[in-house]
């Protein structure tokens, strides 16, 4: 649906020249939710904005649909743009039209009839949940409803494709969940491409398919949300998971782990799917004489799979915690095994 | 008291010229104020149609006439007036410079009235592939329009105070009046008239501004 291709942005800020994307590739599929998460000035923004040709690369190439973006007129990209909706972390709303008038105006801009606009932004209120405010003004809403009011103005188009810049960090979480939800919602009903970009995991846990990790212009990591997650390789990616799964153990606690036997570790446990409900440390204790010890443990269910984090303390004889490693690599997801520094805080 | 009374026809004929003379001035300036606003927003930097030739053309000229004042600007431009409407005295003579005084001041109040609409609604639209026009027209002008009011209010009452030095050419007005009577022949009485006057004629037109901004913004 979206095959972003070697696009390299370059800005000239006085006389410095800053390069926000050095080569970035990107490949969305259709019906998929795509997500991009990175520090701020990591080039997010300006990669989901090359999208719809906001921001122009200065190299590389963008196709979306089968169109090549960057050969169309400026007559063809408009109606190009009519097919890839967006919305905006500040919402970007009329402030001077209601919430009908908000949604209704791009509509009469492509000299849609009357009678179906009002057709088709009634059933957009009523999708969105707003069908009671069509004659509030933005300055009368939520932070919430705004963004819902962006929400359906970006479909009234009837776009293939839905970009969120940023669309609910500045929303409190409860509101992010619903908006969430909604965006999750629309996905499902209408088969529609969504690419965001955010700075909080949650999102990218809550809705996401897959998920790039873009630092300093450059996407570091990419892959489905949950072998991310189960499984991160780079230190930013581990440091936007930790927000999720905060593994990390206290020192003192660490301090006061008692080995019993030779041989000691701390193992990181991902367990996935039925493995996060099988009984398998119990097994494990029953078979192995070693001695176990749950230093952290949590379990979240990402689009449906359980995923489960474990750090294990396990101790014994040479060769029954080696055995009990192995048992353990043949029933879960990954072990691996961490040094106390990379759990101590 | 009864000399005064006498005068009433004097003061409803000046009235009545300093209104013409605002009236068309206003009316002709607007036309051409408002698009060179557009224009110096437009062709800004990242706007919607970026050329710095035009800006800095158009910012230039604007500068120009703003920083002269409209004394000088009138006798400047004699030659001109007279292309224009044929004379350069009486009422036509001064609301030709009258228009060529106001129309820059009114585009550069545009510019700001219209910089106040947010960059990102404007991308908005144009990320959903609305036109150029159509984002002038239905979301730049809409979305300023609490601004636009206030900023032709200003305008009106600049312009007010430009026609009292009309009267130098012969247009009359309530100024002129004011100068001839209160200046000149150190007539106290009618000065005060005239001065309280066109007091109640600027008290009002702000008002009535500063009400139409609200209402339009309360409905924002």
């Amino acid at each position: 649906m979206i095959q972003l291709t070697d696009i390299r942005k370059t800005y000239t800020v006085g006389k410095k020249q800053v390069e926000a994307l050095k080569g970035v590739s990107l490949n969305v599929k259709k019906g998929e939710i795509f997500g991009v998460i990175g520090f701020s000035g990591a080039g997010k923004s300006t990669l989901l904005r090359t999208i719809n040709l906001l921001e122009k690369p200065s190299s590389g190439s963008v196709v979306v649909n089968g169109q090549d973006m960057l050969s169309l007129s400026e007559k063809e990209l408009r109606q190009a743009r009519k097919k890839i909706g967006i919305i905006f972390q500040h919402f970007n709303l009329l402030s001077s039209y209601n919430v009908f008038d908000n949604v209704a105006e791009i509509l009469r801009m492509n000299k849609v009839p009357k009678d179906e606009i009002k057709r088709k932004v009634e059933d957009l209120l009523r999708l969105v949940g707003l069908a009671d405010k069509a004659y509030h003004y933005p300055s009368q809403l939520s932070g919430g409803q705004k963004q819902r009011v962006g929400i359906a103005r970006a479909l009234a188009t009837d776009p293939e494709i839905l970009l969120c810049d940023e669309a609910t960090s500045a929303l409190d979480p409860q509101t992010t969940d619903s908006i969430l939800e909604l965006l999750l919602d629309i996905n499902r009903k209408f088969n529609l491409t969504i690419v965001l970009i955010t700075h909080e995991m949650q999102v990218i846990k809550k809705i996401c398919d897959r998920v790039a990790i873009m630092e300093n212009g450059v996407i570091i990591e990419e892959g489905t949300v949950l072998d991310i997650f189960s499984d991160p390789k780079q230190p930013t990616t581990r440091n936007f998971i930790k927000t999720i799964f905060d593994d990390e153990v206290p020192q003192e606690i660490l301090a006061g782990i008692k080995p019993v036997g030779p041989v000691s570790h701390i193992l990181r446990v991902a367990f996935r799917g039925d493995a996060a409900l099988d009984p398998v440390l119990g097994t494990l204790c029953s078979r192995y004489p070693v001695t176990t010890n749950i230093l952290y443990g949590s379990i979240t269910s990402i689009k449906g799979t359980a995923l489960g984090i474990l750090l294990l303390h396990i101790s014994g004889e040479e060769k029954a915690v080696e055995e009990s490693i192995n048992f353990l690599r043949n029933s879960v997801y990954k072990v691996d095994i961490v040094t106390r520094e990379e759990v101590a805080n | 008291m009864e000399r005064l009374i006498e005068m009433i026809p004097l003061f409803t004929r000046s009235l009545e010229e300093t209104l013409i003379m605002v009236g068309v001035s206003l009316f002709v300036s607007t036309i051409i104020g408002i698009p060179l606003g557009v224009l110096l927003v437009i062709t800004q930097p990242n706007h919607l149609l970026p050329n710095k030739w035009i800006f800095h053309t158009l910012n230039v000229i604007i500068n120009i006439i703003r920083s002269l004042p409209f004394i000088i600007l009138m006798v400047a431009i004699i030659p001109f007036t007279e292309l224009i409407v044929g004379t350069s005295i009486g009422i036509e003579g001064a609301i030709v410079p009258l228009i060529v005084y106001t129309a820059p001041y009114i585009a550069r109040l545009m510019e700001t009235a219209l910089l106040e609409v947010d960059r990102g609604v404007i991308e908005a639209y144009q990320a959903m592939g609305a036109s150029r026009s159509q984002i002038i027209f239905r979301i730049m002008l809409r979305e300023a329009r609490p601004g636009i009011v206030l900023c032709l209010t200003i305008a009106t009452i600049g312009l007010i105070g430009a026609t009292a030095m009309a009267g130098a050419v012969g247009a009359g007005g309530l100024g002129d009046l004011a100068l001839r009577y209160g200046y000149q022949q150190w007539d106290v009485e009618v000065m005060l008239i005239t001065v309280v006057m066109l007091i109640i004629i600027v008290q009002v037109l702000q008002s009535l501004g500063n009400w139409a901004a609200k209402k339009l913004k309360k409905k924002a």
